[in-house]
């Protein structure tokens, strides 16, 4: 026997309820107004203990969802800049929390520097860098990139050289891995040389020169064309002042 | 018809009772009030904000659980001793025995709703309660007439549950997952992209906002707006009526 009989059997009343039903419910969602996120909303994050215990033994999961669903507080319908009305103090915690559960995530560390570190607002942007400074020095070794991106953000957008300084003289000092590009590490000098300070700038590339951590061929002779360019300018600065 | 209807739903609700269902929602309530009270004396502020939220959360999601399982389980015993088919088989329509059951369970329905709002009378003005209970009630209303129409169509305890829990989580987190797909990182959406963003509209178009409804702000910050009760209502009206639709349709088709 046939578990099901056709269509057809189908009562006609029953068929107009579905169909109404179906109409209705169309007609219904269609002049409800889309969902949005409201800026205002992003609230304090819970404690990281109520998230492992809420992520329910997988707080990587939970990390990427938290990270999508806080994504969906900046990429709003209809605004391009949106997250400049953000509160950046809770929004830190948030991202916080969200290393803390996936501490070999990058996400976190990618949207503050490159989306929340990108706002129009310098007091903003400040708090970014100095997330992305305090979370580099947690990991630097997987988290150079953000640090490297928040120095040329320091040098570039916000011209605070002793900041960007700063930044470079930490991607210098603890950054070890092996497979860092040396251009990571070098920044400080290049600041310091920008900065004027080239006797230092002078002392470091000589002393990464003979320290043999630089192999490439091209980047040695790049590094020493711009340490005989600072000692050039180095000796017609000494001249002029006599 | 109603001469029908009236006796099934009056089983139905008996067979709640019988089922110590609403002693057990009560049981639900006072755990959930003892859990609150706890955790209200450790909060340094906003004590009764948080143990109004919290019960209120923790009794929406328990009496959502209790119903689904009482409706699925219910039938699933009826298919199992030919309760139905005896039914069935004497001189009456299948949509009185639809109607009659589906009665039965809203009222189950409703005295849930009940008991799980008048203990957040202690910690909110009762106005913003009785709002809050009236959408939870419709909440429960459309969680009834899919768990009904999932256990006739599937007849097995595991799957029709399974179904309604993720409509329940799936209709709750729609609109989230609307907001993430309309928030693309670049500019250009990827053909898959699309695809994605289109199925997501497609199967919002055919779920109720549940995330619209019993909102914990209302019971802690404002009251519902008469627009959004409006919108509950007509949205509760209207999806039972679907649903109402599409299980006589499944049942009208079904061989016993």
């Amino acid at each position: 026997m046939r578990h099901e009989r056709p269509p057809s059997h189908v009562s006609a009343p029953a068929r107009a309820l579905l169909a109404v039903g179906l109409v209705l419910q169309i007609g219904l969602h269609a002049v409800t107004p889309e969902p949005r996120a409201k800026v205002q909303d992003l609230p304090q994050p819970p404690a990281a203990s109520v998230l492992r215990l809420a992520s329910l033994g997988e707080p990587i999961a939970l990390a990427k969802i938290l990270m999508l669903r806080l994504q969906a507080f900046d990429y709003q319908s209809g605004s391009k800049v949106p997250y400049r009305e953000l509160d950046y103090a809770h929004l830190d915690t948030w991202l916080s929390r969200i290393l803390e559960l996936d501490p070999e995530g990058q996400y976190p560390l990618l949207a503050a520097s490159r989306l929340y570190a990108e706002v129009p607002d310098e007091t903003r942007q400040r708090s970014m860098l100095d997330f992305i400074y305090r979370r580099y020095l947690q990991d630097p070794n997987r988290r150079w990139p953000w640090l490297a991106h928040a120095t040329f953000l320091a040098k570039h957008r916000l011209h605070d050289m002793d900041l960007a300084l700063k930044y470079a003289a930490a991607l210098q000092k603890y950054t070890t891995a092996g497979d860092v590009p040396a251009w990571a590490t070098t920044m400080e000098i290049f600041i310091r040389e920008d900065m004027n300070e080239l006797e230092t700038a002078r002392v470091m590339i000589g002393g990464l020169l003979a320290s043999g951590r630089i192999t490439d061929r091209r980047e040695l002779g790049f590094l020493d064309g711009r340490l005989r360019e600072i000692e050039e300018r180095l000796r017609h600065s000494a001249s002029k002042e006599r | 018809m109603l001469r029908h209807i009236l006796p099934i739903a009056r089983y139905t609700l008996i067979e709640a009772l019988r089922n110590r269902l609403l002693w057990l929602a009560l049981i639900l309530v006072a755990a959930g009030l003892a859990f609150t009270q706890f955790l209200q004396q450790v909060a340094i502020t906003e004590s009764i904000q948080i143990q109004a939220a919290l019960l209120a959360a923790l009794v929406r999601i328990g009496v959502v659980f209790m119903l689904a399982s009482f409706v699925v389980t219910s039938m699933v015993r009826e298919f199992n001793d030919k309760v139905m088919e005896l039914i069935l088989s004497r001189p009456l329509r299948r949509s009185s025995y639809f109607f009659g059951k589906l009665a039965g369970y809203a009222a189950v329905a409703l005295a849930l709703a009940l008991i799980s709002s008048v203990p957040l009378a202690l910690f909110a003005p009762a106005p913003q309660v009785a709002l809050w209970g009236l959408s939870l009630a419709c909440e429960l209303l459309i969680v009834t007439a899919f768990a009904l129409f999932c256990v006739l169509s599937l007849t097995q305890v595991i799957s029709a549950l399974a179904a309604v829990a993720g409509f329940y989580l799936l209709s709750r987190s729609i609109s989230a997952l609307q907001i993430m797909a309309a928030s693309p990182l670049s500019d250009v959406l990827s053909q898959g992209q699309q695809v994605v963003n289109f199925v997501i509209d497609a199967i919002a178009f055919l779920l109720p906002g549940l995330d619209r409804m019993t909102q914990t702000g209302w019971l802690i910050y404002s009251a519902p707006l008469p627009a959004e009760i409006t919108g509950l209502l007509a949205q509760t009206a209207v999806y039972v009526l679907l649903l109402c639709g599409a299980t006589l349709f499944d049942l009208q088709r079904k061989n016993f």
